[in-house]
């Protein structure tokens, strides 16, 4: 396997340390398949290098099943990573054990998609809330319950609901439920896995707001996981877009937006309905996508690309530095590769 | 809207509601709904969930349980009343002047019967002498014209065989086996990728223009109603408080919650610093609607002083402009500056 190492390419590994590095990161799900239980590898996540800065959000995108929860999974350390590295702060963490990850736990948290499922229905908001504190030991100045009063307050509940349990919320609520136990124990990063798709527009809105402004307030950093393109360019200031298990092209908002040098990245955004009706050709990308059990040689997308040469079965690109700005993974650029 | 004289609307809902009984009280899911299709057109059913849009639809289809349900008004179909239409009766329309594309395809697929199968019974119920071979040349032929690769092969697939933008073509060619005139199809690319949902929504516009069906399409994404609709009904707890063309309504909505909707949607252009405006609180619940405009407790406008509170605002359509209907006691004037000022700037609306 080819890794091809980005460091030098990540916008936001110039500006000083970056909180979270990750490099080759690769998660391989061993299966039995068929009637016989022959042996096979779903290879969802496999080798993708992304840095996080602190108090910034990374948006990743892609089409369903490309492999975006499971890396965030690893990235919080509810999965295991088959390869690759993890570093939090300086350190690696991709193979620290549950003792070691304890202080850093506070420092990773994740958020959920679904609202419904994500909640003890057993348990007050009280208590959900209060439970990663009571986890991890950790008795705050001026109590329990008033500690978990003012995250409900900071994240628009009413603290005085704190007795109610989840399905006494609206959907928009339980998710606002799940933010204030993230926010417990003050972490530096959030994973966010499409904590928003499950959302009527106007809900979404405020939750949307919502972490925007704890994020401007407590400068937070978010892996921000979501497949609505529009929603990931209002909360993120860098994007990943992710295809079959490989990081396809990473760039700053404009460049990935305004931009795009990834014929895949192109192809999505064509493919968002807008009500700006840009009236431009569209882009229609046919079939779907390929099975990770036997990804396509060379360049994974070459099976659905308009653009395709022999060279795109044999040879599988780098991530290199475009004219549009981004990095990107193809030979045949949408804006032309620098150099 | 498009208004052909020599044409009458091939749909003509006038005046429905419908009514569930339930041990929590009366379910008031859609309180006097009134809209027209004609054939070759597509109507955009917009709201939150739960505002009643697929109760609407499922009363067209007649597909309520009568025990539990009460329908009133009047459901008009090529000059058919379908309202108290016996069941026999109705099941020979359903089909072929009528049929529905549902979200979950895995709901309206059989899992134990190829899908083959059930394509062919779906064509010999309307089709009694057609031969099995006849049927079967059919039900390949959709499935080939809804993208299906190598339709000869997967005519004897099973529905979990597909991936779910295969299953969903596979419900459209359903729906489509005996050139229905009027399709429904509710929310029918919801749950699926981007880039499935663009094939999805072109495939259906090219069916449309072949077969000149009337179809209405529910959705809760604008992007979607602005690509494929001709006219948009906005739905609000049971009732359509905006009504007009896709312009009209999305570049110069006249009602509040529309407003809302619009300003609270993320766009793929201007300004992603700019902050969403979102709907305060939550969609009522429809065992007890607020009073007067239903929309009132999340109202930032609600100013009309003995009005929004207590007075159910009328349907009305503008003086200004032809065929574009709101619900809203904030005089016209009012509405157009309110709109310059604090919408045309944000999210989709911008
Ligand atoms: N425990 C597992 N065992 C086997 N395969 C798995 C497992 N978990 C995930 N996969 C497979 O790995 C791939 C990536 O899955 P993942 O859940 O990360 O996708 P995703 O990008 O989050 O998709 P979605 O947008 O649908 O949430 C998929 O093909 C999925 O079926
Ligand atoms: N069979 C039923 N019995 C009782 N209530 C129902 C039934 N079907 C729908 N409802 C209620 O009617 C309202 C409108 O539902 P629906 O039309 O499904 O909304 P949507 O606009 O999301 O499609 C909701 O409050 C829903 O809970
Ligand atoms: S490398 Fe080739 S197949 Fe891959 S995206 Fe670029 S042009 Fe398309
Ligand atoms: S009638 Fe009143 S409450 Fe209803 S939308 Fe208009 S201004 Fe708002
Ligand atoms: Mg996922
Ligand atoms: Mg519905």
């Amino acid at each position: 396997m080819t890794i091809p190492m980005a460091q030098e390419l990540v916008p936001s590994q110039r500006q000083g340390q970056p909180l979270l590095q990750v490099r080759g990161l690769v998660k391989h799900f061993p299966i039995r398949q068929g009637s016989f239980g022959a042996k096979a590898t779903v290879r969802a996540v496999d080798g993708v290098d992304f840095d996080v800065a602190v108090g910034e959000t990374l948006g990743l995108v892609g089409e369903s099943g490309c492999g975006k929860t499971t890396t965030g999974r690893m990235l919080v350390k509810l999965l295991d990573a088959t390869a690759g590295s993890i570093v939090f702060e300086g350190r690696d963490i991709t193979k620290a054990s549950r003792e070691e990850m304890r202080p850093l736990r506070q420092d990773l948290q994740i958020i959920f998609q679904d609202p419904y499922s994500s909640l003890n229905p057993r348990h007050t908001v009280g208590k959900i809330v209060a439970m990663p504190l009571v986890v991890n030991g950790i008795k705050p100045p001026g109590g329990l319950k008033a500690k978990v009063q003012d995250l409900l307050d900071l994240v628009g509940l009413n603290p005085e609901h704190y007795n109610r349990f989840p399905h006494e919320f609206s959907g928009g609520q339980r998710q606002r439920i799940g933010i204030a136990r993230a926010l417990a124990l003050r972490p530096k990063l959030i994973v966010a896995d499409e904590p928003v798709s499950a959302l009527d527009v106007s809900i979404q809105a405020q939750v949307i707001n919502l972490l925007r402004n704890l994020q401007k307030e407590l400068d937070l950093a978010f892996v921000f996981i979501a497949h609505d393109l529009a929603v990931v360019r209002h909360f993120s200031q860098r994007i990943a877009v992710m295809y079959l298990g490989k990081i396809v092209e990473v760039g700053s908002r404009e460049e990935i937006y305004e931009r795009p040098s990834h014929p895949y990245t192109r192809a999505l955004l064509s493919a968002v309905p807008d009500v700006a009706k840009l009236g431009a050709g569209r882009i229609r990308l046919t079939g779907d996508v390929p099975t990770p059990l036997d990804p396509p040689s060379g360049c994974r997308f070459r099976t659905r690309c308009w653009k395709a040469q022999p060279i795109c079965a044999t040879e599988e690109p780098a991530l290199l530095p475009m004219a549009g700005g981004s990095v990107a993974a193809c030979h045949f650029p949408e804006t032309g590769a620098l150099r | 809207m498009n208004t052909t004289i020599e044409d009458p609307p091939y749909l003509r809902v006038v005046d429905l509601k419908v009514r569930f009984d339930t041990d929590d009280g009366q379910v008031r899911a859609v309180e006097g709904v009134n809209f027209t299709v004609r054939k070759g057109q597509t109507l955009g059913i917009v709201g939150e969930s739960g505002s009643g849009k697929s109760v609407t639809s499922l009363s067209i289809m007649g597909l309520h349980d009568a025990r539990r349900t009460r329908i009133s008004g009047e459901i008009h179909l090529g000059g058919r009343q379908l309202v108290g239409m016996p069941e026999p009766a109705l099941r020979k329309l359903r089909g072929s002047d009528m049929a529905m594309i549902f979200q979950d395809p895995l709901s309206a697929l059989h899992p134990y019967y190829t899908v083959g199968k059930q394509l062919v019974e779906a064509y010999q119920v309307h089709h009694p002498d057609a031969s099995r071979a006849e049927a079967r040349k059919r039900a390949v032929d959709m499935l080939g014209r809804v993208g299906i690769p190598q339709p000869d092969r997967r005519f004897s697939s099973y529905p979990h065989e597909f991936s779910g933008g295969m299953r969903q073509r596979v419900m459209i060619a359903m729906a489509l086996m005996n050139d229905p005139a009027l399709l429904i199809a509710d929310e029918p690319t919801t749950a699926l990728d981007v880039t499935v949902q663009a094939q999805i929504l072109d495939l259906l516009e090219d069916l449309q223009r072949e077969f000149n069906s009337a179809v209405i399409l529910i959705t809760h994404d604008m992007g979607v109603v602005a690509q494929v609709a001709d006219d948009v009904l906005v739905m609000y707890a049971g009732r359509v408080i905006e009504y007009g063309t896709v312009e009209q309504v999305l570049r110069e909505a006249h009602h509040p919650y529309t407003w809302g909707l619009l300003a609270s949607i993320p766009s793929l252009h201007g300004d992603a610093e700019v902050d969403l405006k979102p709907i305060k609180g939550n969609p009522p619940s429809l065992i007890n609607v607020p009073t007067g405009c239903a929309f009132h407790p999340r109202c930032a406008y609600a100013l009309v002083p003995g009005a929004c509170v207590d007075v159910v605002p009328d349907l009305l359509e503008l003086s200004s402009r032809n065929g574009h209907k709101v619900a809203c006691h904030l005089p016209e004037s009012r509405r157009v500056r309110t709109y310059e000022e604090d919408i045309a700037h944000v999210g989709v609306a911008q």
